[in-house]
């Protein structure tokens, strides 16, 4: 289990009852590695400001992962971790590699509001 | 705005900025570490650390968290993912703006910003990046599987992690801009004698393109000036770090590095404003020296505040 203090998604039926019951998702799927640790923390800060965003982890090598590893939206990616928005269940964005608190606020604000 | 005033404002949250707040706490000061990016800096690239003195083996994503919580256990406020958006360091109190609306005071200030990996800043590596371009090769060197690479880079990380990459990758090409390399011989002499690795020497990748992910290189020869363009699937990009001081460009004396130019007190050129870690001019760039910087500049931080009190006091 990743050591973050997101939400994590450790089951397909956890994703999709996740999924189900919160109209925004961010999910950050990957390991405990230089690229995708800032990410994690930069979600772990943005938890209190965006109530209206569910923030959740997967590991990118369990099978969970496959779910995001075989999205079409990620199907370029080969740099960790995938991140990807969903609203109302729906892929709206998705980034590859590390990315800057700007750069996910940005993205959490065009898509999901403030 | 009397809350918002600290004794001490540490700018960084590396092994550095957290050692300088854990001895600024326990030294009774009220500290406050900002941090433009994630807890550890540079360390959480490690993956894992085993010349740390006294511990053995560990990730540097669980040192830099001990650290943080020594450092928050000893009373630091931490406040990290910020953006600096204005630094005033003249005069007896300090101040550091943070996202454009919050303003916080202090008596004195340590720098300790870190470094970060530098870029090729070429067209396409922007577009690319994760797409086929990265800077870590422990990260994503599986994604690599049976493909061509490019390391960029001729010191220690690039040679080191061009071996490390064959293990995936089916050739690993390296581009590097001078003739000789800057890594240790036995590095130099460990890629030399691994069939799938080449040498491209006195080169510079000048462009990269594709569609929705890397594709090809345009490769510059810096002798001939002749351009090629080649497929590739992957390029790795490690070319060393730079100091994170460019919000300090006429705010503190940098050398010609953009290194914080510090005395043997580790003060910058302003009075009570000190700088530590890997942001400083200095030769050796380690963790240990780091923290060595940190409770230097923490002890005299201290000094300069309590010499300051007793002569208001006197």
């Amino acid at each position: 289990m990743l050591q973050t203090n997101l939400t994590h998604l450790t089951s397909e039926e956890k994703f999709n009852q996740t999924l189900k019951e919160n109209e925004n998702v961010m999910v950050c799927c990957g390991r405990m590695g230089p690229m995708c640790i800032p990410v994690y923390e930069a979600m772990e800060e943005l938890e209190s400001t965006y109530k209206n965003v569910k923030f959740a982890d997967m590991e990118f090598d369990s099978q969970t992962g496959n779910l995001i590893r075989s999205l079409p939206e990620t199907k370029n990616f080969n740099g960790l971790p995938f991140t990807v928005y969903f609203k109302n269940g729906k892929v709206v964005k998705a980034t590859s590699s590390i990315q800057s608190m700007d750069q996910i606020t940005n993205i959490l604000d065009s898509n999901f509001g403030k | 705005m009397i809350e918002n005033h600290y004794d001490v404002i540490v700018i960084g949250a590396g092994p550095a900025g957290l050692t300088a707040g854990i001895y600024l706490a326990r030294g009774k000061m009220k500290t406050l570490i900002l941090n433009e990016g994630a807890v550890g800096g540079q360390t959480v690239l490690t993956h894992e650390i085993a010349n740390y003195p006294g511990i053995e083996k560990i990730s540097g994503f669980q040192l830099a968290r001990n650290m943080k919580s020594q450092a928050v256990s000893f009373g630091c406020t931490i406040k990290s993912n910020i953006n600096i958006t204005k630094l005033s360091v003249n005069g007896d109190v300090k101040s550091v703006e943070v996202n454009g609306k919050d303003i916080f005071t202090s008596d004195s200030i340590i720098l300790a910003t870190g470094g970060k990996s530098r870029s090729l800043n070429v067209p396409g590596e922007n577009e690319f990046k994760g797409k086929g371009i990265s800077y870590c090769a422990t990260c994503d060197g599986d994604f690599f599987q049976d493909k061509n690479i490019i390391v960029v880079g001729g010191g220690n990380s690039a040679l080191e992690e061009a071996v490390s990459l064959t293990k995936y990758a089916s050739s690993v090409t390296i581009v590097h801009q001078f003739d000789h390399f800057q890594a240790f011989p036995h590095a130099v002499e460990e890629a030399k004698n691994n069939p799938k690795i080449r040498f491209l020497m006195e080169s510079k990748i000048i462009e990269f393109s594709g569609n929705e992910k890397l594709e090809r290189v345009k490769i510059g020869n810096q002798i001939t000036k002749e351009i090629n363009e080649q497929a590739i699937d992957g390029v790795f990009i490690l070319i060393g770090y730079e100091p994170n001081t460019q919000k300090l460009e006429g705010i503190v004396a940098l050398n010609k590095r953009n290194e914080i130019i510090v005395d043997e007190h580790l003060q910058t050129s302003i009075p009570g404003v000190y700088a530590a870690g890997d942001s400083i001019t200095k030769r050796y760039r380690q963790i240990t020296t780091a923290v060595a910087d940190g409770t230097i500049a923490a002890l005299n931080s201290i000094e300069y505040i309590n010499k300051k009190r007793a002569n208001m006091a006197a």
